[in-house]
């Protein structure tokens, strides 16, 4: 693993030193690394999340190397992985299991919770709301160093010699509880729980700080109706996330004190390493529901914010209106609140009562209706618009396309007759890294690439975002695109090899497939890194709004100063997506234009709107300077 | 599956379609289209009306399999531990599964069998799955250690193994390893078991061999065949309780005058005291 030496914290403060020009008072700690300005803060996120990305995807190479070439010997790697190879040249079974768990925990929560809503929450709430900073500035740098402090500890945990956590990303009792089933649930496990607890501390912060921003510092004007879709998608998932990740702290709590304590909250009737243990009365099942009711809503705090940001970049790009505005935020409010009663969904066959499993596929299936309604609505927004195919608005479409796959297959795994067969085989593993891994994962670059101009006052290449988004593209079908087959055969997941079976030895030619492109999408990733650390010094200078987009953030100058507008914020009078409206001069109307300002395209009851305005005149007036 | 299909095609053809027709000219003007009720009532009303369909074939497809299994089911006990499987049949004498106790488990009474409860006696231990064609089969599924998941790939059917707590499922076996073997034109196919939850260094090498008999009666003649769990350790006539030991030693099939026998015949043991 020494070749992901890029440390998040001297990273960050590289970037920043030279990105972004600061105008205003402070030294290098202040400005750079303990900074309370939003749009910093989102930046730290953004690069910690990207180091992550860069490991986990690393990890994940490591182990489809084993899956699609069991017979390759690997001692090249020895310099790298040391003592975690065999003589013979091949991986460890346990350390195999390792690479899963760690690529599962920090892709999860490190890139795509934290690197996701981290960045976004924060570049873009204070922004789109119209408002100078967070509700405090000091928690939500607290929620970035509590985040690095509990990746700190994560990473520490790769090098320790019984391995990291390895009891799979769900870290199931009475395996995760007990050293002497396997090493890794030794210190490993431990680390992972301290990592974890501290991880949730700063979800908790940047959460709250998230909901308190959007209902209390909206600036004039800016009504919940008028809020960019982006922000409704930020504002749901920090409420989920406040509501669901204290349930897995108390799981992760309860662990640490069967673990450490001897209490038996989740274990029962156990004889291993030729002794019977005290312990009696836990159920295991019990964890499994408590992780599960942080586990599912988790699988929206992650999609929510890419399907935020998809929506704001189709809509500008299309430059069209979004269409069904209120069926969006509708659907949005629907999945968030049914996110919170299909966790058993992934218990159907744990043992759990069979009369549950109806009612919590009943209720998992329903969530299709508003996911559907969502997909027509993107659908939709692009027909009949004017297309710019920008990378940003291509990985949107990408998105969209996963979400759409891995939601089809996600009624066949969610219809638990039907589950019986695919649990934990590769059908489950394609199903939720394209609807949800995949997915969120080019929510995240659409985002990147969209506001990268506001972020760091440059574009980045388009060229080469092309190039990017076709290689991830083509790269993730290949990869997950197989797996469905293979898991529809049976082929068990977390599995180091298969050639123990007469069953599972077919297909080893579509698994080198999926290796290969596994490497190719990773290695893709590397025109990304350097699109993005090019862009910051040495890209095109972007203007204050490259895009011609109506939302608050591109009415502040090119590399806004802490404060956000030099001068008064802007008052809003208008939905964020008047694009091409018929009559209009341009085919974008930002959302500080006053509709007495566009007589010629306002519709007659937006007229009706002009005479309220009028009464506002200074406010009208000043807004107009930016 | 078809329904899902058909959507599946035609959302995506729709929407590379609308994505190629709508790309950007320079000059022209998209739509302002902002919602239509209508439309988007059509299509919420659609999905719902589909997926009710789905939800409710599947759910009478998941009380069919979880349902209580009749009463003249095959009982079989499956056990699962790090890293391998262990199969518990009741026993021709009884058909009942005798009564276990973690704490009882030892390197040789690997069942934690307690030995006060007649119906162990004759329960036999089985390293293959031996299942018959054509009769319900109920799985009692218990884990000694960590988690673990029955798999039965050809079957379709899985169950979790929880230690503390008994799972089950049900199921009729339609084809006999014989007759998978002439449709697959492979004479050397063979039935397996895996473990799909992760259990540990060894998870991926738990395959427990699996045959189903022709009939019901070869089955019983193979569980004819096997010996009694306490003749294949007749140590353990010791922890018996003396008034039922002679009971045992006719049930697991236990000549009198073996050793083992006359070691535990009561009158032995009260010599000792």
């Amino acid at each position: 693993m020494a070749t992901i030496d890029i440390h998040p914290h001297t990273t960050t403060e590289h970037h920043d030193d030279h990105g972004h020009e600061h105008e205003h008072h402070g030294n290098f700690w202040t400005n750079y690394v303990f900074c309370e300005d939003h749009k910093v803060i989102a930046k730290q996120f953004l690069i910690t999340g990207m180091a992550w990305a860069l490991i986990g995807g690393t990890l994940s190479v490591l182990f489809r190397l084993q899956l699609g070439f069991p017979e390759a010997d690997l001692s090249w790697l020895k310099p790298i992985l040391g003592g975690w190879l065999t003589p013979e040249g091949k991986i460890d079974p346990e350390f195999y299991l390792a690479l899963v768990t760690m690529h599962g925990t920090i892709m999860v929560f490190f890139v795509l919770t934290a690197g996701l809503s981290g960045t976004f929450s924060n570049f873009l709430i204070p922004l789109q709301i119209g408002a100078r900073d967070m509700a405090s500035g000091f928690m939500n740098m607290l929620s970035y160093w509590f985040f690095f402090l509990s990746s700190v500890i994560m990473f520490t945990s790769l090098f320790i010699s019984t391995g990291p956590a390895s009891g799979g990303w769900v870290i199931y009792p009475p395996l995760s509880a007990l050293p002497q089933a396997m090493q890794g649930s030794g210190l490993g496990m431990t680390l992972w729980l301290v990592a974890m607890a501290l991880f949730i501390v700063s979800s908790l912060l940047g959460g709250i700080n998230y909901i308190t921003t959007v209902i209390n510092l909206r600036t004039k004007g800016m009504s919940f109706t008028k809020l960019p879709l982006t922000i409704w998608a930020f504002f749901f998932t920090a409420i989920i996330g406040v509501l669901s990740f204290p349930v897995l702290f108390a799981a992760a709590l309860l662990l640490i004190f069967d673990r450490s304590f001897g209490t038996s909250f989740y274990l029962s009737d156990i004889y291993i390493g030729g002794e019977a243990l005290p312990n009696q009365g836990g159920s295991p099942i019990l964890f499994q529901h408590l992780f599960w009711f942080l586990g599912h809503p988790e699988v929206y705090i992650v999609l929510l914010p890419a399907l935020g940001i998809t929506s704001e970049i189709i809509a500008t790009n299309s430059r069209k209106p979004i269409f069904g505005y209120k069926a969006m935020v509708g659907s949005m409010l629907f999945i968030a609140i049914l996110s919170f009663v299909v966790w058993a969904h992934h218990m159907f066959v744990t043992g759990m009562n069979p009369f549950l499993g109806s009612i919590f596929t009943l209720l998992t299936l329903i969530i299709a209706v508003p996911s559907a309604v969502k997909i027509f609505n993107y659908v939709t927004t692009l027909w009949k618009g004017n297309i710019r195919f920008t990378a940003a608005m291509l990985f949107s479409i990408g998105l969209v396309s996963f979400f759409l796959t891995g939601g089809i297959t996600g009624i066949f795994l969610g219809n638990s007759a039907i589950d019986i067969q695919l649990h934990d085989t590769y059908f489950v593993v394609a199903h939720f890294h394209l609807v949800m891994g995949s997915a969120s994962f080019f929510g995240m670059m659409a985002g990147v690439y969209h506001w990268f101009p506001k972020m760091f006052g440059r574009m980045l290449n388009e060229k080469l975002g092309t190039i990017h988004f076709w290689l991830t593209f083509v790269g993730v079908y290949l990869v997950f695109f197989p797996m469905h087959y293979i898991g529809i055969a049976g082929f068990p997941r977390r599995y180091y090899s298969w050639t123990n079976f007469e069953t599972f030895s077919g297909f080893a030619d579509l698994n080198m497939l999926v290796s290969v492109a596994a490497i190719i999408t990773l290695s893709a990733q590397f025109i990304f890194l350097f699109n993005f650390i090019y862009s910051i010094f040495r890209g095109k200078v972007a203007s204050a709004n490259p895009w011609n987009s109506n939302t608050l953030e591109w009415t502040t100058p090119r590399s806004p100063g802490h404060g956000n507008w030099p001068g008064e914020i802007p008052t809003v009078y208008r939905w964020p997506y008047d694009y091409s409206k018929p009559g209009a001069k341009d085919d974008f109307i930002p959302q500080h234009i006053p509709y007495s300002e566009t007589p010629e395209s306002n519709l007659p009851h937006e007229n009706e709107l002009v005479k309220l305005e009028m009464n506002d005149g200074a406010i009208v007036v000043e807004s107009n300077k930016h | 599956m078809a329904i899902t299909v058909v959507a599946f095609v035609i959302i995506t053809i729709v929407m590379f379609w609308f994505t190629f027709k709508y790309r950007y000219v320079e000059g022209r003007r998209a739509s302002f289209i902002a919602d239509d009720h209508k439309l988007e009532i059509v299509w919420t009303v659609i999905p719902a009306i589909v997926l009710a369909l789905l939800i409710f074939s599947g759910l009478r497809a998941w009380n069919d399999i979880t349902g209580p299994a009749s009463k003249d089911a095959v009982v079989i006990e499956l056990i699962g531990q790090q890293f391998l499987w262990t199969a518990r049949y009741p026993g021709v004498k009884d058909s009942q599964l005798g009564k276990h106790n973690y704490q009882m488990i030892d390197a040789s009474n690997e069942f934690g069998l307690d030995l006060s409860d007649k119906n162990t006696y004759d329960d036999f231990k089985s390293l293959e799955l031996h299942l018959p064609k054509g009769k319900e089969v109920q799985l009692m599924i218990r884990a000694k250690d960590v988690l673990h998941s029955v798999f039965l790939p050809h079957f379709r059917l899985k169950m979790d193994a929880v230690p503390g707590m008994h799972t089950t499922f049900k199921f009729i076996p339609t084809k006999s390893t014989a007759d998978m073997r002439a449709e697959t034109g492979n004479p050397n196919f063979n039935y397996e078991m895996a473990c799909t939850e992760i259990c540990g260094r060894g998870h991926f090498s738990m395959r427990f061999p699996v045959f189903v008999h022709d009939t019901v009666e070869d089955y019983e003649k193979w569980m004819a065949s096997q010996e009694a769990w306490l003749k294949q350790n007749p140590d353990y006539l010791q922890r018996v309780p003396a008034e039922l030991r002679e009971a045992a030693m006719i049930k697991a099939g236990i000549p009198m005058d073996s050793k083992e026998a006359i070691l535990a015949s009561p009158v032995t043991v009260t010599a000792k005291f």
